[in-house]
Formats: C-alpha cells, structure tokens, sequence
C-alpha cells in the first residue's frame, strides 16, 4: 500500500522533470505557423527554418569550437592534477584539493565579475579568450572530480609491474596508465563540452557584443516570444547534448566487447 | 638531482598547470574585485581607485537592496523545501527498488545533459497564453480566455525547482544507497512499524545527503539571474539580477564587485556553517 503510493509519486516527480522537455519536441514538430497548441500537423519546417539561419549556425559554430577547446584544456589540467594527487602523497591534500574545486563552492555569477573585471584591468577585455579562460575555470573541477574517483579504482600494481619490468616513468604512463584512464580522460573531457555547451550564466558576462553561443542565441530569441524555431533549436541541443554521450558510451561498450576485454 | 628530491618535485609539477589557473582565473580576481569595490565610478573614462566607502555603504543600506536580498532568500529557501519534499520519497524509490533501478538512475542523470536554458524556457511551452495548460483549459470550456499564469514569482520557483530537483535526487539516493537496508529490518523485527523505522533509523541516517542536497539546491538557486529573466515579471528580480544590471546595463562596475561580494558572503556563510558540521567530502560524494 505505502510502497505503491511511493511509486505514484515517483511516476509524477518523473513527469513534471520531463513532461515540459517533451512538450518542447513535440511542438518543434507542429506545423502551426505560431508554433503553438493545439498542432495541426507534422513538419520539419522548423529545422529547415534554422538551418538557414545564419546566426544561429553561426551561435552553433561558435559553441561547439569553444566546448572543444574548453574540454582539451580543462581535461589536461584535470588528469595531470589528478594523477598528482592520488598518486603521490602531497602535503596539504585536503586544502589543495579544495582550492581546486573552489570554481564550483564560488557562485557562478560571482566568479563570472571577478574574473570579466581583473582581466579587463589586465587589458583583456570581453572577447573570445576572456570566454575560454572561464569555461575552463567553471569546468576544471568537475574533471578533477570525475577522473579522481576513476583513477582511484585504477590498481597501484600494474604501473609497479610495468616500471620493475624496466619502463621508465614516461612509457609506464602512456601505455598503462593512460590507457586504464582513457574511460576517466573521456567522461572528464565530454562532462566539460556538456557544460561549456549549455553554459548562459557566465557566458552572458564575458561573450564580446555580437558573438553569441547557442544558449545566449536562445536567450535573445526568447526576448521576442517562444517561437516554434526555439522549440526547434531545443530539439537539436537535446539531441546533441544527450545523444551524444549515449552513443559514445554505447561505442565504448561495442569497443570493448570486440576487444573482449 | 636525487631520486627523492625528484620524486617529491614530481606531483607539484603535474599540479600547477591546474592550480596556476585557479589562482590566476579565481583567487587572484576575487581579491580583485574586493579592492575594486572600494573605487569610484567615474562617469568618463577610467574609474576612480581610492578607499571609498561609498559602495558599500549603498549595498547594505539601500531599502531596495535589502528587499531583493531577502527575497532572493525567501525564493531559495522556499524552492528547496519544495525540492525536498518532492525529491526524497522518489529517492527513496530509486534506492529501493529492484527491476528497474538502473533505467530510473540513468532518466535522473538525463536532466543534467539537458540545456538549463531549455529546461526553462519549456515552461513558457505549457503555462503561456497560447500553452499547453491553457489550450486545455479552453478546449474543455472551463475558461473562455487565457489566464495569466506566467511571470510572477510562483513561476520563478516553479523554474527553480524543475532545475534544482534532480541535484536533490541524487544527493538523498547516493546517501540512501549507503544506508545497509538490513537495519530497517532489524528494527521492524523488534517491533516497530515500517513507519517508525523509516523514521527513527533510515530517515537520521539519510539526512548528510539531504543537507548536501539543500545546500547545492539553495546556493545555486539563490546565485540565478537568468531564471528570473526568462520566468519572472519585472517585479521578480532576485539578487544576482542587481548583480548584472551593474556590471552590464549600468557599466557601474565597482558597485557591481561590492554586490558580488555581499551575494558570496551571504552564501559563504551557509557553505562555511555547512562545511564544519557535515564537512565537504559529502558534497562531491553525488559527483564521484
């Protein structure tokens, strides 16, 4: 009795997550020319609408050009800090760690001020590396944290094989650690595109006057009133920023179950 | 060079790429801006540097101010009760069941992959004049023309929750699923009901994870502008929105830095109470 009442109410927490997301695809579809209730058909006009406007291909480029710079270099700065500390024993771990992870205990729109003001007075002003450097500050210690626990789970033992059968550090590193690591390396470096991808906060604060990345695009489109092209735009980034990673760990599944490891 | 004096070179190497940028790209900016906040703005040109109390003076004393703070508060709090309730027993629903725990695992991480700007905007999909919810309405012939439902506060919250729910979610489940389910047993074995060892054991045990959830739900909804612009009316501007308004309408820059620095103590504060009774490994415990 008390347990089926639990799972009513888990059904409806589940609805009210998703039922609004839905609404959005389902009406990226109408035919409508408002775009609204009640649909009068089925068409992809919406998504040829977009596809032949310029600013927001331009938006689309723009995003995922900085998403992918902001996972190379938040990734790379994540692993070797990771590595550094499950690896070695460094003193004062525990603060080094949480200047680390400051990014994320630091409200959003707080780091987005200080880092737009002191890199102004640096002469830097809003532009497209103003933009890099704070995805990569805001992404950093979701990387750090992902790949920590994944390196943790990573047995000591193997590295000591490599390196008593005679591989130096560097060779032990690339061809067993990082290899063991590549699952962590991947989470971390698709973790950072995600949020770089969907990032408004921070991003509104330093995007130089008429560069716009998807969400900031969306953002000024909403000024004018819900159009069926933003429903359609929200399509495609639920595609992207939720397909992607299913694929891509479907992939890695398919991969190594061919390498039957 | 020994191998020793290698070997402890060694990890402060790896680290600081990573700690080179937070210093440069954080720390040494907040110390930035508490010094900024002291300036002057000047009307042309450069702003004025100095010692002026002038900013903060306004920042804690102004009526209008202090209003949106302590509703942005209010809004906050409000949202993450709200959280609460409705995440905890779907929690516990997920850490209890059996069949379907992996696809009711992977549906709560889906939210986190979906744009926040879409998930807010969705709502104008439903409540708007010509939404979903209205449509209904009138097709059922309970009203004859749109309500207003959208832009006031209740939607500001309304957009909160459905962005902050599943960091609740997760963080009850991830201290749910480390409670052993035997001791709920052993515990109606010695006589009492479901209930009470739901509330006597498992609920004490769960609370780590509800407070990590609070806190995550309260900071973040508290440090939002962008939910308020998209969800609110004019008169539902929360506290970061004062925070943009200086820094990008108003170009008043060192008063923007005096109301950054008041939004992260308020919320410093919280974390700090926070983080010296339950300690801050409990908050990276849902991420790992």
């Amino acid at each position: 009795m008390g347990w089926s009442l639990i799972r009513i109410y888990t059904i409806l927490v589940y609805g009210f997550m998703f039922l609004p997301v839905a609404v959005v695809v389902l009406l990226s579809f109408n035919e409508n020319q408002f775009g609204s209730f009640p649909m009068t058909g089925v068409s992809l006009r919406w998504f040829e609408a977009l596809w032949n406007n310029d600013a927001v291909m331009r938006a689309f480029r723009t995003s995922i050009i900085l998403g992918l710079l902001t996972a190379l270099i938040s990734t790379t700065l994540g692993v070797l800090a990771s590595l550094a500390l499950v690896r070695y024993a460094v003193p004062g771990k525990n603060l080094i760690t949480t200047v680390l992870i400051a990014p994320i205990l630091v409200p959003e729109v707080v780091l987005a001020v200080a880092l737009l003001l002191f890199l102004n007075w640096l002469g830097i002003g809003k532009s497209f590396a103003l933009l890099l450097a704070g995805h990569v500050i805001f992404t950093l210690p979701f990387v750090i944290l992902v790949v920590q626990a994944r390196l943790v789970s990573i047995r000591r033992d193997v590295e000591e094989a490599a390196l008593s059968l005679g591989a130096s550090p560097m060779q032990t590193f690339f061809s067993v650690t990082l290899p063991l690591l590549m699952p962590a390396v991947a989470a971390g470096g698709l973790f950072a595109f995600t949020i770089s991808f969907d990032d408004i906060t921070g991003t509104l604060f330093w995007k130089p006057g008429g560069v716009e990345t998807v969400p900031t695009q969306i953002f000024s489109m909403l000024r004018n009133s819900i159009s069926p092209e933003i429903n359609a735009l929200g399509t495609v980034m639920i595609l992207l920023t939720v397909g992607l990673p299913l694929l891509g760990a479907a992939l890695a599944r398919w991969l190594s179950m061919k390498r039957g490891v | 060079m020994s191998v020793e004096a290698r070997e402890r070179r060694q990890p402060w190497i790896l680290l600081s790429p990573a700690l080179g940028a937070v210093t440069l790209l954080l720390l040494v900016p907040l110390a930035f801006i508490v010094v900024y906040s002291f300036w002057l703005r000047s009307a042309v040109g450069a702003d004025t540097p100095g010692f002026h109390l002038d900013n903060w003076q306004r920042a804690l004393t102004d009526p209008f101010f202090r209003y949106i703070l302590l509703n942005t508060l209010k809004i906050a709090a409000i949202t993450t009760v709200i959280c609460a309730l409705l995440g905890y027993p779907a929690a516990y629903f997920i850490a209890r069941s059996r069949g379907n725990k992996l696809i009711l695992l992977l549906l709560l991480m889906l939210p986190f992959w979906i744009s926040y700007i879409i998930r807010t905007m969705s709502w104008i999909n439903i409540l708007g004049s010509s939404g979903a919810l209205n449509t209904a309405l009138m097709s059922v012939g309970v009203i004859s023309e749109p309500i207003r439902m959208l832009y006031n506060e209740g939607t500001v919250i309304l957009g909160l929750v459905h962005f902050l729910l599943p960091f609740m979610v997760l963080n009850i489940y991830v201290s749910l699923e480390g409670i052993d389910t035997n001791l709920e047993d052993a515990a109606t074995s010695l006589g009492a009901t479901r209930w009470q060892a739901f509330l006597q054991v498992t609920l004490p045990l769960s609370l780590p994870g509800l407070a990590a959830g609070g806190l995550l739900c309260f900071v973040l909804g508290a440090g939002t502008y962008i939910t308020p612009l998209i969800l609110g009316g004019p008169r539902d501007a929360m506290f970061a929105n004062l925070v943009f308004e200086a820094i990008i309408t108003q170009l008043n820059w060192p008063m923007g830095s005096a109301l950054s620095l008041l939004l992260l103590m308020v919320l410093g504060v919280l974390v700090a109470i926070y983080n010296r009774y339950l300690g801050m490994s409990q908050l990276t415990k849902g991420l790992g």
